[in-house]
């Protein structure tokens, strides 16, 4: 018996109804063979318009159904349910995108037209072909794992942790809180950075059910959503966390001085060293390459004092394998390094600073005890800030790191209440963007403390001085494109408010991990407004600013997010696995075995009895590395076999029929229908 | 059914003979992954970057399962041209479809000039899924080389 093919045209409101002629493109589906019902509608993807599809399946006893809308990565599971409502198999419904392939992107509605009209020929061709498809449920492991403990990471492992289900938290530092840590107020709230996350910091140690690993990275990853098998690099910390107390008198001991990371190269810090008192966990970490016992085997000051014995220089990295039902990323981002926008003189005139270095000089904790003081002990006089350092910049980062704006205010008010009213402080900026929850209040509370604000990026930053005034200071080189007037403005000290972009690592994370990268390095989401969590791998969620520049709240958002669908996929227990995977026909495997060398995911076995290969369907990804070789086509994968596309192409190209051209039969079509009759069509079954 | 059939039929024929008549436009198939290329043609269509309406799309799961047997069948249905894009070399969702589409690719050129085929005809690139703005000009690139190539001949594929 033929299929009864039910053919659905969406006009999306106009955004496919404007270029396409979808009225049209109905009549002609119309027309094609089997095809029983052809529709057009508004918004097929809205409840009244899946009613339409499942009235029709349950009134016309539709077997098949074409829906011909938006790109299938946002709606084919909607339609896919919809027919699973009406009691027919989701797999056998052919979703075929008119709008981000077509309608958005061809000039002519003709074209559109004839265009969108061999699309749904397409699907009508391949749906014909589709068979009924069974997703197999498996176990999810109960376990998560957290990568990355900035605020974003520590946020999420909380979340799940406060579940009952057990956390893996890994983090590549010596210690969790990430940027966070460094910070000393928040804004618009000013409360102290450390204040709010210290505690979060010490929940995390305290807490059963987070499994805490510093100094550890993940180095390979297996498995799929719901049974992931993660390797874990522990590197050595050279100090016993078990018997180190955190007293600190190594830290006093070791004689060798280095610039600290921490301090963003303002301070110093030992050989063996933590980043705060704060640091949790609170044991030192030794620096390897430059403590003097490790490089040159002298020293050995900080095991001689050591009161516990824990100091340990015969560490090696070890590691530790986890099993977990998913995972969470949250690497977080690093700040553009200004040294190539030479213009600005960072790293050459010593008064310019970072807005990292710029808080490390602001926290109580930091190298001058929170006085913002210059290199010679002075207060600075006046204080430029300048705004979009290698954000909104075509040469370095084309989008807007969405804080500095806020940051830049908040260094504005912490100047003229820590310094002294009398400061003078000049923003240069391009747009003030202030767009979150009392943003705009504390920007109007910062411009009634008496700041400038000068629309227009800096020239250049120079020491030269062409007025008595700007004698010994930095001059600030603009135009304020308000007035049109070029403005020179002597200052004291100047902060860049520099980009954030991704993670140096990044790439490599995303190997690891089986996720994207965005254009601009950030990792990319499922869907930039409907799956800002998920990634396109299953199980694999973002939290924070490893997805794109954040503020705090928004990073801890964003992780409450991840964990919940971490969550969503522990708590159930179970999920379901795509049945789109490769099948080996037995009848027709001649048992070369090329495709158990070529399977990625070693899904392949060779049956020796029967002298065939035989697919593990739970290993196997659908990937189709066996289909696309396998010279005798008995490997085929569900859904995407080659009756399938074969008749897909046909459909595709049936405007081309050349006089003269011969339209090759695939396996059981047939193009002459009888005059009374239509041919029997088997549907191929997987 | 017969008379709606018939229609069709009939508008087909129409195309057909109204085709040689105006300039040549090649008519594209292309083999897209799902993950990266299908996803920059989604972003190129999000962000109404306006492409030649030559090129039609296929969505795969990966470059990795397009057999080459799909690329002549292409061919020999009437298009002028085959793309296949997937994902950046490294960056493949299943680990390494992509190269194994390389490799075939490659032995795929080998074959198609003793059957009258350009190669040119037959173009592999990569476009990751942030890659709209690539995709596009993928497209409107290959469009423009394939009109100057003119329309397939495939009487020598035929025969195979």
């Amino acid at each position: 018996m033929s299929n009864r093919i039910g053919v659905y045209i969406c006009h999306c409101g106009t955004n496919i109804a404007k270029k396409v002629d979808c009225a049209a493109v109905a009549r002609f589906a119309g027309g094609l063979r089997d095809v029983v019902v052809a529709r057009d509608y508004q918004f097929m993807c809205s409840d009244p318009g899946q009613d339409l599809i499942i009235n029709d399946i349950r009134n016309l006893g539709l077997s098949r159904v074409v829906v011909a809308s938006c790109s299938p990565r946002l709606h084919e599971k909607t339609f896919q349910k919809a027919l699973a409502r009406a009691g027919l198999n989701p797999y056998l419904l052919q979703h075929t995108c008119i709008r981000e392939h077509c309608s958005w992107v061809t000039e002519d509605p003709g074209e559109a037209t004839a265009k969108a009209r061999m699309l749904v020929a397409a699907a009508v061709d391949r749906v014909d072909r589709h068979g009924e498809l069974f997703s197999r449920e498996v176990d999810v492991l109960p376990d998560v794992m957290v990568v990355g403990a900035g605020i974003a990471g520590i946020q999420a492992a909380l979340d799940i942790a406060k579940s009952g289900h057990r956390v893996h938290l890994v983090e590549k530092g010596p210690s969790i809180g990430g940027h966070m840590a460094q910070f000393d107020k928040t804004f618009p709230t000013l409360d102290c950075a450390a204040c709010i996350s210290t505690p979060k910091m010490v929940a995390v140690a305290q807490e059963p059910n987070i499994h805490l690993m510093t100094c550890a990275e993940v180095v390979e990853v297996s498995g799929f959503v719901g049974n992931y098998q993660a390797r874990v690099r522990l590197n050595p910390r050279y100090v016993d966390t078990e018997k180190c107390t955190g007293c600190g008198t190594c830290l006093e001991k070791c004689p060798t001085k280095v610039s600290s990371e921490f301090e963003e190269g303002l301070g110093t810090r030992k050989a063996i060293y933590r980043n705060s008192p704060q640091a949790v966990p609170n044991t030192p970490v030794i620096d390897p390459l430059h403590c003097k016992k490790i490089t040159k085997n002298k020293c050995g000051a900080c095991e001689k004092f050591c009161p516990t014995g824990a100091i340990d220089y015969h560490q090696v990295e070890r590691f530790v394998d986890l099993e977990v039902g998913s995972i969470v990323l949250a690497t977080g981002y690093d700040t553009l390094d200004p040294t190539p926008l030479t213009e600005y003189g960072f790293g050459r005139y010593p008064e310019v600073y970072t807005a990292l270095q710029f808080e490390r000089l602001n926290n109580a904790t930091g190298p001058t005890q929170g006085r913002i003081v210059m290199k010679d002990g002075r207060s600075p006089e006046s204080v430029a800030v300048i705004h979009c350092v290698g954000s909104r910049d075509k040469n370095y980062h084309e989008y807007c790191s969405r804080t500095c704006c806020m940051y830049a205010l908040k260094y504005d008010h912490l100047l003229k209440d820590k310094v002294g009213h009398h400061v003078r402080v000049t923003n240069f900026y391009i747009d003030m963007r202030c767009f979150g929850k009392g943003y705009e209040e504390f920007y109007e509370r910062v411009q009634q403390e008496g700041v400038t604000f000068i629309r227009g990026r800096p020239a250049e930053v120079t020491d030269r001085a062409i007025r008595p005034e700007e004698e010994g200071k930095l001059v600030v080189v603009a135009e304020d494109t308000l007035s049109g007037l070029p403005v020179r403005v002597p200052v004291d000290m100047v902060i860049l408010c520099t980009a954030m972009e991704a993670r140096q690592g990044a790439s490599e994370v995303a190997r690891v991990f089986g996720v994207a990268q965005g254009q601009d390095g950030f990792f990319l989401e499922e869907h930039p407004k409907l799956g800002p969590v998920s990634t396109a791998t299953d199980g694999v969620f973002l939290a924070g600013t490893c997805q794109g520049p954040k503020d705090i709240p928004d990073a801890v958002a964003h992780a409450s997010g991840g964990a919940a669908q971490a969550l969503a996929l522990a708590a159930r227990g179970r999920v379901a696995i795509s049945p789109t995977t490769s099948w080996i026909n037995p009848e027709i495997c001649v048992g070369c075995r090329v495709c158990v060398g070529l399977c990625a995911y070693s899904a392949i076995e060779f049956d020796e009895r029967r002298k065939v290969a035989v697919v593990n369907e739970a290993m196997c990804k659908g990937c189709g590395s066996c289909a696309g070789y396998c010279p005798s086509g008995a490997a085929q994968i569900k859904h995407f076999n080659e009756p399938q596309v074969f008749a897909e192409l046909e459909g595709l190209l049936m405007d081309l029929e050349r006089p003269g051209a011969v339209r090759v039969p695939v396996e059981d079509g047939d193009q002459g229908p009888l005059p009374d009759e239509h041919p029997a069509r088997e549907s191929v079954t997987n | 059914m017969d008379a709606q059939a018939t229609q069709a039929d009939a508008g087909r024929r129409r195309d057909a003979q109204t085709a040689p008549s105006v300039a040549f436009e090649p008519t594209i198939v292309a083999f897209v992954c799902n993950w990266c290329t299908y996803t920059a043609a989604d972003l190129a269509g999000t962000s109404r970057m306006i492409q030649k309406p030559n090129l039609r799309l296929v969505r795969m799961m990966c470059t990795g399962m397009v057999d080459p047997k799909y690329v002549i069948k292409a061919l020999l249905s009437g298009a002028d041209a085959v793309l296949i894009s997937g994902c950046h070399p490294g960056d493949c969702h299943y680990i390494n479809g992509n190269y194994k589409a390389r490799r075939r690719v490659k032995l795929l050129k080998e074959i198609l000039p003793q059957f009258g085929v350009d190669t040119r005809r037959v173009r592999l690139t990569w476009v990751g899924a942030s890659e709209g703005n690539e995709f596009a000009a993928t497209v409107n690139s290959l469009v423009e080389e394939i009109r100057e190539l003119g329309p397939i001949e495939t009487r020598g594929l035929k025969a195979l």
